[in-house]
């Protein structure tokens, strides 16, 4: 029997603003345990919150950029539940009055577009983090996270595969990135991802029961955990058993899951209104201001990639997927029109030669796009070849010197003197008159044979297609 | 005159005229301290030393010419209240090695103004409670007659003042608790608007319904107090930030043009004879004052109680779990497990009371349970705040009694919490509306038990509430002022 399967999202993502959502402590992180706190993220007797207002405008910018609606009045509400990480016995959440619901983003799959539901966008606060120690029965509490901003972002269960999983997940990270209000990194815990997963025969329309799954800190974990559960999912309904529900941990070392609680052990979090905040009011200015403010998304950057440079759409989406890199495309284009070409170089030599964690850290690379832009101009002049530009650039990635100094100093210059070129030519068919023979009976092939010479005598500086022309001219003679 | 007995107003002139110092004067209260304490129980926690400096700044105050208002007054605080470096336990054992680093907001405020803080006194654990019986730290008594209650929750501020260990002081009120042990005590209990106090510093109870309130001797020092302590603050998102006027210019004789509304609902057959005959003896003077009466109807009183016991144990069963046993307060260190600890840091620290209460708002949040509850009690509400904005196009002010009868005898009612809970039944809507409330004496039972008389206004006009207090205390110049102790 084959399965269609199901799959919703939920991300939280960790909002880049300088001070927590209810006080003036700041988000910065690796400070000592608990430097970053005070009465209030302490959730101390007494104490109260007072919103940031950046919180919410970030909110808003995130809607915008998901096509949600804005819930002009919205409210923050209590999520009841006992852990040492969460000071004041309850977490500020949104209910059933988030900031931003009923959106969607367009993700591609194998050259298809498809059109992923958002369900809904909601403020929250982030919860502080235990320590363990490992020599005695002991934990600490950090709390510095502790009321750091976040927003979830919650899928429809639209996403029928882990490819198209990763490729909605890639396109929040990339909005949030684009909007500058996320960092987006991982292994940090800035951006977080939980799956909802269950499998269903082809045509049935209830969905199956499913599992939730935790704990993926990469993409290739969420590819990975996905594929991990469907398959153990789909051997259970195989062999005619059922799935439980569960919240299940993704191991990345082990490359399994496992059960962290069942529906059983479920929480009743007891939601209600939080009396400590009132309704939040949202009126058109505020979204007005927030939508002037809205820098080009990474779609509207491509479809201009594809309209105005002419980039094919595989480039296009490459190149824009992280804000960064398609700065550094432009940037680069600014020095060297041929966009097309730059594109070809970006995506091969400078992806594979780049050590950085992600197209995002493009901004590390030590060559600069003004220095990419010079070498690839070179090319074109024909100052150098494309394979010796391709020498050149591993120089640069390694050294971060500029194009032309390493040209320069290794000499590497192709030799385009006609002059030059055909007095070596001339002394290459003195040395070797049988080729010469040879290639005037009518045996063209040894073409090869005088241009290699050549370049053996140029060290590879000649102007390969001069030297082509020069030896028809003076065999032809 | 005893120093002690007098009022802020009196107090305030005789400092910055120099007749007397706030060092002799806060001397003086906790002499008198010493000599009734022992039968009151009204403080959990005395400051002496650091009064004693406080009223040495306030005499330099004073003497620099920056006195006035509270400078130099000695007040005693609800332990609800935080201070800071001086211990706030909220009456509960949890909470009983907890010293604040911070001041909460009118603290702040009143430090500003050079009043002196004589300590913390008692109250019902986490302000829950009817009778101050519900105290980890022994039971204040009735200044009046010491085998009675002083009423709760803000009863330790009711008792301080009534027996002059203290010249006023704060309270909270989230159902009647300043109202009630003032009415109780033979005092002015004064609760604000919702929003016009701040409520930073404040251990929280109910959070959409606590308020912050002063008890005194007389109505100007319920207005000199509101002066003091009122105001927006940007630390509590529901403050509000309206601006404050002078309320004791408010205090002029007469009340023509002003209709006196008369809630039925109010004056049902549950009254005391001798409640209801000291409150119409109140209204009578008030009409003689210019005061014009207008009979009405707040068709959904009745159902006030109920909705209060839903919303506000709802909202504590989640204010109080940040008293866990992790970070502050009492933790019970025997046990085994997280789990132990929570469990049996909780069931040790809070008294049955609080643990009553977060069970029943627990269950009335509870998933399958929240519609039945929490929101139909949430629906009462907004019937309540509707009669009231009915009642209110047709008068200025409410007036009734404070409570159905006088105070009980210690320990009557200590087993039976449901009676405990109907005697709010005359309190409880105002904050359910976030209204004003004020309970001003007007009267004795004929065991010499006193009767407070009450009157509510609409939101942020406390104005029309002292004008009526004061005007009906003059007209009816109460005897005696104070207990004999
Ligand atoms: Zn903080």
């Amino acid at each position: 029997m084959e399965f269609e399967i199901v799959i919703g999202l939920e991300v939280h993502a960790q909002l880049k603003t300088n001070t927590k959502i209810f006080c003036g402590c700041t988000t910065s992180f690796g400070a000592a345990p608990n430097s970053h706190t005070c009465p209030v993220c302490l959730g101390m007797p007494g104490v109260l919150p007072v919103l940031n207002k950046q919180v919410v405008d970030y909110s808003i910018r995130m809607a915008l950029a998901t096509n949600c609606e804005i819930n002009r009045t919205n409210q923050f509400a209590r999520k009841n539940y006992f852990y040492p990480d969460l000071p004041k016995g309850y977490q500020v959440s949104q209910f059933d009055l988030p900031i931003a619901e009923h959106g969607w983003v367009k993700i591609e799959v194998e050259d298809e577009s498809k059109k992923i539901g958002l369900t809904r966008i909601h403020m929250e606060e982030d919860a502080g983090k235990l320590v363990h120690d490992e020599r005695e029965p002991k934990s600490y509490v950090d709390l510095n996270r502790t009321a750091v901003p976040l927003i979830e972002i919650v899928s429809e269960p639209d996403l029928r595969s882990p490819e198209e999983a990763v490729a909605y997940l890639k396109k929040i990270h990339s909005i949030l990135r684009y909007l500058d209000i996320c960092d987006g990194n991982m292994q940090e815990g800035s951006f977080r991802c939980d799956a909802n997963i269950s499998l269903r025969p082809h045509g049935q329309k209830e969905l199956g029961t499913r599992t939730e799954l935790k704990n993926m800190n990469s993409f290739r974990n969420v590819q990975r955990a996905l594929e991990y559960e469907i398959r153990r999912q789909r051997d259970l309904l195989l062999e005619g058993e059922e799935v439980v529900q569960a919240t299940l941990l993704w191991d990345p070392d082990r490359n399994v899951t496992s059960s962290m609680r069942s529906k059983e052990e479920a929480h009743d979090y007891r939601y209600f209104p939080d009396p400590d905040l009132v309704p939040i009011v949202i009126d058109e200015e505020w979204i007005e201001t927030a939508r002037a403010s809205l820098p080009e998304l990474p779609g509207q950057r491509k479809q201009r990639f594809m309209e105005e440079l002419g980039l094919p759409a595989y480039d296009a989406e490459v190149l824009t997927a992280a804000k960064e890199l398609a700065d550094y495309f432009e940037a680069a284009l600014l020095g060297y029109d041929n966009a097309k070409k730059l594109s070809n170089w970006i995506m091969t030599e400078l992806m594979r030669e780049f050590k950085g964690g992600g197209p995002e850290d493009i901004a590390a690379c030590k060559v600069s796009p003004a220095n990419l832009a010079a070498l690839l101009t070179m090319v074109q002049k024909g100052t150098i070849s494309g394979k010796i530009a391709k020498t050149v650039f591993s120089d640069m990635m390694e050294s971060g010197k500029e194009a032309e100094a390493i040209v320069k100093e290794k000499n590497l210059s192709q030799m385009s003197d006609e002059g030059d070129l055909v007095r070596i030519v001339q002394e290459i068919m003195a040395d070797n008159p049988e080729q010469v023979e040879q290639f005037r009976d009518g045996k063209t092939k040894v073409m090869g044979f005088f241009v290699g010479q050549l370049m053996k005598k140029t060290k590879g500086q000649a102007n390969p297609q001069m030297a082509n022309e020069l030896f028809q001219k003076e065999l032809t003679k | 005159m005893e120093l002690y007995n007098l009022p802020i107003h009196s107090l305030e002139k005789m400092l910055t005229e120099g007749d007397i110092s706030s060092v002799e004067l806060t001397a003086a209260v906790f002499d008198r301290i010493d000599q009734v304490e022992g039968k009151i129980s009204a403080y959990i926690t005395l400051d002496r030393e650091n009064a004693q400096l406080a009223a040495k700044r306030a005499d330099e105050k004073i003497a620099a010419g920056e006195g006035g208002g509270l400078c130099g007054i000695p007040l005693s605080i609800k332990d609800a209240i935080c201070t800071k470096g001086l211990k706030t336990t909220g009456g509960s054992k949890i909470l009983e090695p907890f010293v604040p680093p911070y001041d909460a907001t009118v603290i702040a405020k009143l430090k500003e103004q050079g009043a002196v803080i004589l300590g913390k006194v008692s109250m019902d654990e986490f302000a829950m409670g009817s009778s101050n019986e519900n105290c980890a730290f022994g039971i204040p008594k009735n200044p009046w007659n010491l085998e009675h209650i002083c009423g709760g929750s803000s009863g330790g501020s009711a008792a301080s003042v009534a027996a002059s260990e203290c010249i006023a002081s704060l309270g909270s009120d989230t159902g009647g608790s300043v109202r009630q042990p003032a009415s109780h005590c033979s005092v002015v209990g004064l609760k604000p608007t919702y929003g016009r106090v701040s409520r930073f510093g404040l251990l929280a109870f109910a959070s959409s319904l606590d308020q912050i309130g002063p008890l005194s001797k007389d109505v100007r020092d319920s207005a000199i107090m509101l002066n003091a302590i009122g105001g927006y603050d940007p630390k509590d998102s529901t403050s509000i930030n309206k601006e404050m006027p002078d309320y004791t210019a408010a205090l002029t004789d007469g009340l023509q043009g002003m209709k006196i509304g008369i809630p039925k609902e109010y004056f049902t057959d549950a009254l005391d004879p001798e409640v209801r005959a000291a409150v119409d003896n109140g209204i009578k003077l008030l009409q003689g004052a210019g005061g014009e009466v207008v009979d009405l109807s707040l068709p959904h009183t009745e159902y006030g109680v109920a909705a209060y016991y839903i919303i506000a144990p709802a909202e504590a069963s989640s204010n109080l779990a940040r008293y866990d046993g992790v970070k502050y307060g009492f933790r019970e260190k025997e046990s085994e497990s997280l789990a132990e600890m929570y469990s049996k840091t909780r069931s040790q620290g809070f008294g049955d009371e609080v643990k009553r209460r977060i069970i029943i708002g627990t269950y009335a949040l509870s998933s399958g349970y929240y519609d039945a509850y929490y929101k139909k009690a949430s629906q009462v509400r907004t019937l309540i705040v509707e009669d009231y904005q009915k009642a209110f196009s047709q008068c200025d002010i409410l007036v009734s009694p404070v409570t159905p009868g006088p105070a009980w005898k210690l320990g009557e009612k200590i087993a039976d919490p449901l009676s405990m809970y109907l005697s709010d039944v005359l309190t409880i809507s105002t904050n359910l509306a976030g209204l004003p409330g004020i309970s001003v004496p007007c009267g004795f039972s004929s065991k010499g038990l006193p009767i407070g008389f009450q009157i509510q206004a609409s939101h942020f006009e406390e104005e029309k509430l002292f004008k009526a207090a004061y005007n009906l205390e003059q007209q009816l110049d109460l005897q005696p002022k104070y207990p004999t102790l």
